[in-house]
C-alpha cells in the first residue's frame, strides 16, 4: 500500500487487536476488506465465476453435466474459485416463502435420479478437485427437481399437486477467514496473510504439501495437478491493491456479491437480514458475519435463506489450530511414555 | 448406532480429503520405525549390547532415508522440497516436524557411519577417523535418541491438526496410538535382527509398545461416537483389525519363543507387518471421515444444538 500523504496514517492502537492484518504484523493496515454475497438476490448467472477466470486466467475446468440443477461446476476448486450453488425445494404455502404464484410447479424427478447422479464428477484437473457424493444423501437432499426441462419444473398439466417451490442461488468463495486454519499449517509461509486482512497464496514458494487442503474447514482450497500447487481466491490482491473492486463482485448484475470495508459490510447485512424477516423470510439467516465463530468471523460472509448445509456449507466450523496447544501437549505426553518404556526395557528385567 | 439424518448438498462432500497418497501413510510407518530403532540402539549403546545398537543404528539409518524420499515424492512440487527450509512455524506441524527431521536425520546418519570404524585402516588419515568415529557415533546415537520420541509422535499432530472429522478428534489418543507403534516396530527390528540372548529389551519393548498402541487405538475406535465409524469400519476397519492381530500375535510369539531365533524372527515380522497395517488404518480411516458429508455435518449440528441448550438454560 503506497503512502498517500495527507491521509492519516491508524496508528496501531487505534486498530482493534481482532484486526488480522494487524495481528500478522502489517503496520498501519488498511480497513480489513471483504465480501458480502447476498444469496436472496443471486439470479444464478454465473457472471462471477466468467469474471474470475477471465481476470485470473483460471484454467478451464471441465464439462459435464452433474444432475445437480444448473450446478455443472460442482464445487470450489483450484480452477473454481467462484462456484454457484443451486438448490431446488419444495415449499409449503406460508412456510416461509410467500406463495410462488403463477407457474405450476411438481417433481419432475426422483429420489432415485438424484443418487445416481450423485457418482458423476467433473474433469476439473485438480485434486482432490469435484468428488462424487453419498447417494444415500443425495437422495435425501431437499426436494430434487431434476435437469430443467422446456417448461418450468415441475409442470404437470393438472391444476392437482400444484405446489410451491424455491431455487436457492447462492456464488460460493474462499471465505478468506480471520483465523485461517490453511495459513496456520502451511509450511513454506507460501500462504499469507495480506494488508486487506484477506489470505492469499503465493505461487513461487508453495510446493504443493497439500497440507492446508486437509486444513481448510469449508473444502475450498485446492491443487492443480499439473502444476502441483495448490489455488484459490485472492480476493484479487491485484485488482484491490489498484483500488479496484474484485472481478466476481463488478461482473455481478444484481449486487449479490458486494465487495468492501467489512465493517460496513456488516452492517449492511445487518440491515438486509432485518428487512428480509421483515417481509416474511424468517429462514434469512448470517453466515460467518459472527467474529465469535470458531474461525473468528469470515472475511467473506454470506445472507443464506436456509441451513448452511444445505448450500454445502459446514454448520458449525472450527479452525483447527484452535486445539494444537492441547495436540502438542498430549503429544508430548506420549513422547514421554516413549522415553520411558525405552529406559524401562532396557533397566528392567533379567537379559 | 441408528443412521444418521442429515442435509447435505447433493450428498457431495464438504470437505476436501487429503491429497495425501500411501506415501505419507507409509512415511507414518517408516518414520515410527526410525525412532523405535534409535531408541532401540541408544540402549543397547549404553547397556553394552553391541549387537542391539548396530542393528537399531542401520535400521534407523535406512528408515529415516526412506523417509525422507517418501516426503519429497508426495509434494506436489518435489523439486522445491527446500521451501520447508525457509521457516519454522510452531502453527504448522509438518514445519516442526521438518526441524524434527533435520535435527534427527544427520545424527541418525552419523551413528549408523560410525559403525563402519572397525573397517577402516588402523593408520594415515583415515586411522584418525577409525578411532575419532566411535565416540562421534555415540554422541550422535544419544542425539538421535533424544529426537526419536518426538519424531515418533508428532506424526499423530500432523494428522490430528486438520479438519479431517476423525483425526482431528482423535487427537487425544493418536500420539499414543502412533507412540506405540514405533516403540513396537523398533522392538521388531530388534527381534528380526538380534540373537535371542541380546533380545530381552527388545521384548519388554514389544510388551510396552503394543500395550500403548492397542489402548490408544481402543479409545479410538470406541470414543469419538459417530467418528470412530470410520476408524472400524471399510478398509480402515479391515487393516487396524489385521494390525491388531498381528500385534497380538507378535508380542506372544516375542515371550513364548524367546529361546528360538526363527520364532523370535517371525514376532519381529508380524509387529512390523502390525505397525504397517496399523499406520494405513488409521490414514485411511481419516480419509473416509473427510469423504463423506455426515462425518462434517452431524457432528458440527450436534455441538451447535448442546449450545443452544446451554444458552437456554
Amino acid at each position: 500500500m503506497v503512502d498517500s500523504p495527507g491521509r492519516p496514517a491508524a496508528s496501531v492502537s487505534a486498530v482493534s487487536a481482532a484486526d488480522p492484518a494487524t495481528s500478522a504484523g502489517w503496520v498501519d493496515a488498511p480497513p480489513r476488506m471483504g465480501f458480502f454475497t447476498d444469496t436472496s438476490v443471486c439470479i444464478g448467472c454465473k457472471a462471477c465465476e466468467v469474471a474470475c477466470k477471465e481476470w485470473n486466467g483460471v484454467p478451464t475446468s471441465g464439462l459435464d453435466l452433474l444432475g445437480m440443477s444448473y450446478d455443472n461446476t460442482g464445487a470450489l476448486t483450484a480452477n473454481s474459485w467462484r462456484h454457484v450453488a443451486f438448490v431446488e425445494q419444495h415449499r409449503p404455502d406460508g412456510h416461509g416463502t410467500p406463495p410462488a404464484g403463477g407457474n405450476p410447479t411438481d417433481a419432475s424427478a426422483s429420489a432415485a435420479s438424484a443418487a445416481r447422479s450423485a457418482g458423476s464428477t467433473n474433469p476439473t484437473g485438480t485434486e482432490p478437485g469435484v468428488l462424487p457424493g453419498e447417494p444415500a444423501a443425495a437422495a435425501r437432499m431437499t426436494e430434487f427437481l431434476g435437469m430443467p426441462a422446456s417448461g418450468p419444473p415441475g409442470r404437470t398439466g393438472s391444476a392437482q399437486g400444484r405446489s410451491d417451490f424455491r431455487w436457492l442461488m447462492m456464488s460460493d468463495v474462499c471465505k478468506h477467514c480471520t483465523r485461517a486454519g490453511c495459513l496456520d499449517v502451511c509450511p513454506t509461509g507460501a500462504l499469507f496473510r495480506t494488508e486487506f486482512g484477506t489470505v492469499v497464496v503465493q505461487e513461487d514458494i508453495c510446493n504443493g504439501c497439500g497440507y492446508c487442503v486437509s486444513a481448510c474447514p469449508y473444502g475450498v482450497i485446492d491443487r492443480r495437478v499439473d502444476d502441483g500447487r495448490v489455488w484459490k481466491c485472492t480476493l484479487c490482491y491485484d485488482r484491490i491493491g489498484a483500488g479496484l473492486t474484485p472481478a466476481c463482485a463488478q461482473a455481478c448484475p444484481t449486487e449479490s456479491i458486494q465487495y468492501g470495508p467489512l465493517d460496513e459490510l456488516r452492517e449492511r447485512a445487518a440491515a438486509r437480514v432485518a428487512t428480509l424477516r421483515e417481509r416474511g423470510e424468517p429462514q434469512a439467516r448470517l453466515y460467518g458475519h459472527d467474529p465469535h465463530d470458531g474461525v473468528g468471523g469470515d472475511g467473506a460472509f454470506f445472507l443464506l435463506l436456509d441451513e448452511p448445509e444445505v448450500y454445502g456449507l459446514p454448520p458449525d466450523p472450527q479452525v483447527t489450530t484452535r486445539d494444537l496447544p492441547a495436540m502438542w501437549r498430549r503429544a508430548g505426553l506420549a513422547a514421554l511414555a516413549m522415553t520411558a518404556a525405552a529406559v524401562g526395557a532396557f533397566l528392567g528385567g533379567r537379559r | 448406532m441408528p443412521p444418521a439424518k442429515f442435509t447435505s448438498y447433493y450428498g457431495r462432500p464438504i470437505l476436501k480429503p487429503p491429497v495425501w497418497t500411501w506415501e505419507i501413510a507409509a512415511y507414518l510407518f517408516t518414520g515410527g520405525v526410525a525412532a523405535g530403532s534409535s531408541l532401540l540402539a541408544a540402549g543397547g549403546q549404553l547397556t553394552g549390547r553391541a549387537e542391539v545398537r548396530r542393528a537399531g543404528r542401520f535400521t534407523a539409518l535406512a528408515a529415516v532415508t526412506a523417509s525422507a524420499g517418501l516426503l519429497v515424492k508426495d509434494l506436489g512440487r518435489p523439486e522445491r522440497f527446500h521451501h520447508m527450509l525457509r521457516v519454522a512455524k510452531p502453527t504448522s506441524p509438518m514445519s516442526v516436524g521438518t526441524w524434527i527431521l533435520t535435527a534427527y536425520g544427520p545424527a541418525a546418519g552419523l551413528a549408523a557411519v560410525a559403525e563402519a570404524a572397525p573397517l577402516l585402516p588402523t593408520r594415515g588419515p583415515l586411522g584418525v577417523a577409525r578411532r575419532v568415529l566411535p565416540p562421534v557415533g555415540s554422541a550422535a546415537g544419544l542425539a538421535a535418541a533424544v529426537a526419536a520420541p518426538a519424531l515418533g509422535t508428532y506424526t499423530a499432530v500432523l494428522l490430528a491438526d486438520t479438519a479431517v472429522p476423525s483425526w482431528h478428534e482423535a487427537y487425544a489418543d493418536l500420539p499414543f496410538v502412533f507412540a506405540g507403534s514405533a516403540l513396537a516396530s523398533g522392538a521388531g527390528v530388534g527381534l528380526l535382527a538380534v540373537s535371542p540372548s541380546e533380545a530381552g529389551p527388545a521384548r519388554r519393548l514389544a510388551v510396552a509398545g503394543a500395550g500403548l498402541e492397542l489402548l490408544g487405538a481402543h479409545r479410538v475406535e470406541n470414543r469419538l461416537g459417530l467418528l470412530s465409524e470410520p476408524y472400524r469400519t471399510g478398509r480402515a476397519g479391515r487393516l487396524l483389525r489385521a494390525g491388531r492381530a498381528l500385534t497380538v500375535a507378535g508380542v506372544a510369539g516375542a515371550l513364548l519363543g524367546r529361546r528360538s531365533r526363527l520364532v523370535s524372527a517371525v514376532s519381529g515380522a508380524a509387529l512390523l507387518a502390525a505397525s504397517v497395517a496399523t499406520r494405513f488404518g488409521v490414514f485411511h480411516a481419516g480419509v473416509a471421515s473427510a469423504r463423506d458429508p455426515k462425518y462434517t455435518v452431524v457432528p458440527q449440528r450436534a455441538r451447535l444444538d448442546r449450545r443452544a441448550a446451554e444458552s437456554d438454560r
